[in-house]
């Protein structure tokens, strides 16, 4: 597993993402909105790409933020 | 002689002038950014969203809501109002209001009331003011809500709404709030005056453009009980032809008035630097002197409390001799003054203060306006009533 291996938090609304975004960067961890990959899904707007390292403790700011995730995928 | 320059007192209508920043925000806005919020994956969809989200974040900060998600835009309070009542009330269900409340809340109501919900109208003081003791009288089995305003818009009459909010909570009721005259310009905290649904509009002491507003739904309410007043595309779960079910998409279809948030979330900003208790105090201090201006005028009389510390900065007033109609018209003719006169979408307001049908003048300053304006706006009704 190299170091840049990549995620994304998938979320039911752009909505949730924007607060995300929001949550984690106020927390200083990295990520950036990308459009949802195609083979991910459907979805409209924009998902959350960040290091696959990092998911776990986003994962804990968005339970606190109360943010919902759909899920993750690995990103590419 | 040269003209005099425009004396606006309608801030009770909507605010007017803006604080520096908010026009800029919106021309910037639709100059370089101007997508369509976070449907889109683009960077300009990416930067819209995140003002969005940065509008919600403002709001909450300036009520002390958690949760920005939870806060729902719409088109103005009107608009949030119909979505809490039509969304919430079945049938069968009881809800209490008071006899000081703007259309936007009775006609809801009122109709909602012919199509089988029961209603309770508590009959306020003929000071606007309302006894918190005659809402616990008032409770039946199936009473669901308290639906109320904060303050009057004909006279400025502050309600007990923290008072309320706890005997609806004791009661195992929903508490919602009206707002309009109050956001920005009197401290509102809905976590502890126990608001379950606040809906405010953007437009005015929030000094947003119009056509901004909305519904902060609070942690008790579970969003699936309240239906939403529109379904449409949310650029979320657009697989499915059904809304979806979480907050805020479930009440935000169509695409919002992204500019106008840009604005509101500028002039959010703007109160929030300067406090919402500095704005009241500097409130009250132009009202009481206008309140106490307009008393020392024989043949006028002014409606509500008198009292700046128990209203808002919204006066009421009618002369012997000059219907408001009348009053309204020469002050803007002779003395370039701009009010608004009549019943102000408030009926029952009116009913209570004693002022129906005629109605009334309303002299609504706000927080640019000056010392001087005040005594200018005396001044002329003094010289209308010789």
């Amino acid at each position: 597993m190299t170091a840049n291996e990549l995620s994304v938090l998938i979320f039911y609304t752009s909505n949730h993402a924007f607060r995300a975004e929001k949550l984690l960067k106020q927390a200083e961890l990295a990520c950036k909105l990308v459009p949802v990959p195609r083979h991910l899904g459907s979805e409209c707007g924009v998902c959350l790409r960040l290091e696959t390292a990092t998911v776990e403790s986003a994962l804990a700011l968005l339970k606190t933020g109360r943010v919902e995730i759909d899920r993750v995928e690995a990103y590419g | 002689m040269t003209a005099p320059s425009l004396l606006y007192l309608d801030n009770a209508a909507t605010s007017w002038p803006k604080p520096p920043g908010v026009a800029a925000a919106m021309v910037r806005f639709m100059e370089e950014i101007g997508a369509n919020p976070g449907r889109s994956g683009h960077r300009l969809s990416i930067e819209a969203g995140r003002m969005v989200e940065s509008a919600r974040e403002s709001v909450c900060s300036l009520f002390n809501a958690p949760d920005p998600l939870r806060v729902v835009f719409g088109a103005n309070v009107t608009e949030a109002l119909n979505l809490a009542l039509y969304g919430l009330l079945q049938p069968g269900d009881h809800v209490i209001t008071t006899s000081m409340e703007h259309n936007s809340m009775m006609r809801p109501l009122r109709h909602l009331e012919r199509e089988g919900v029961e209603l309770t109208v508590l009959p306020c003081a003929p000071d606007g003011s309302l006894d918190p003791a005659l809402v616990e009288p008032a409770i039946r089995r199936n009473t669901v809500l308290i639906a109320m305003i904060h303050a009057s818009n004909v006279a400025g009459t502050l309600l007990p709404m923290a008072e309320v909010g706890r005997i609806a909570r004791q009661h195992g009721l929903l508490m919602l709030v009206d707002t309009a005259a109050t956001a920005g310009a009197v401290p509102i905290d809905m976590p502890a005056s126990n608001i379950d649904l606040m809906a405010f509009t953007g437009h005015k002491a929030l000094f947003g453009p119009t056509g901004t507003g909305g519904l902060v739904i609070g942690e008790r309410v579970d969003p699936k009980r309240l239906q939403p007043l529109k379904r449409g595309g949310t650029g979320s779960r657009s697989e499915y032809e059904e809304q979806p079910e979480f907050l805020p998409d479930r009440f935000e279809s169509g695409t919002l008035n992204a500019v106008g948030l840009a604005g509101l979330n500028a002039g959010i900003g703007w109160i929030l630097e300067r406090g919402v208790t500095a704005i009241q105090a500097e409130l009250r201090e132009k009202t009481q002197a206008l309140i106490d201006g307009l008393m020392g005028i024989p043949g006028v009389q002014v409606h509500g409390t008198r009292d700046a510390r128990r209203q808002t900065a919204c006066v009421s007033f009618n002369m012997d001799g000059l219907s408001p109609s009348e009053a309204g018209f020469r002050l803007d003719e002779e003395f370039a003054i701009q009010v608004r006169i009549g019943l102000h979408c408030a009926p029952a307001a009116h009913r209570t203060l004693g002022t129906f049908p005629g109605g009334s003048v309303r002299f609504a300053p706000g927080l640019f306006t000056s010392m001087a304006e005040i005594e200018r706006a005396i001044t002329a009704v003094r010289s209308m009533a010789q």
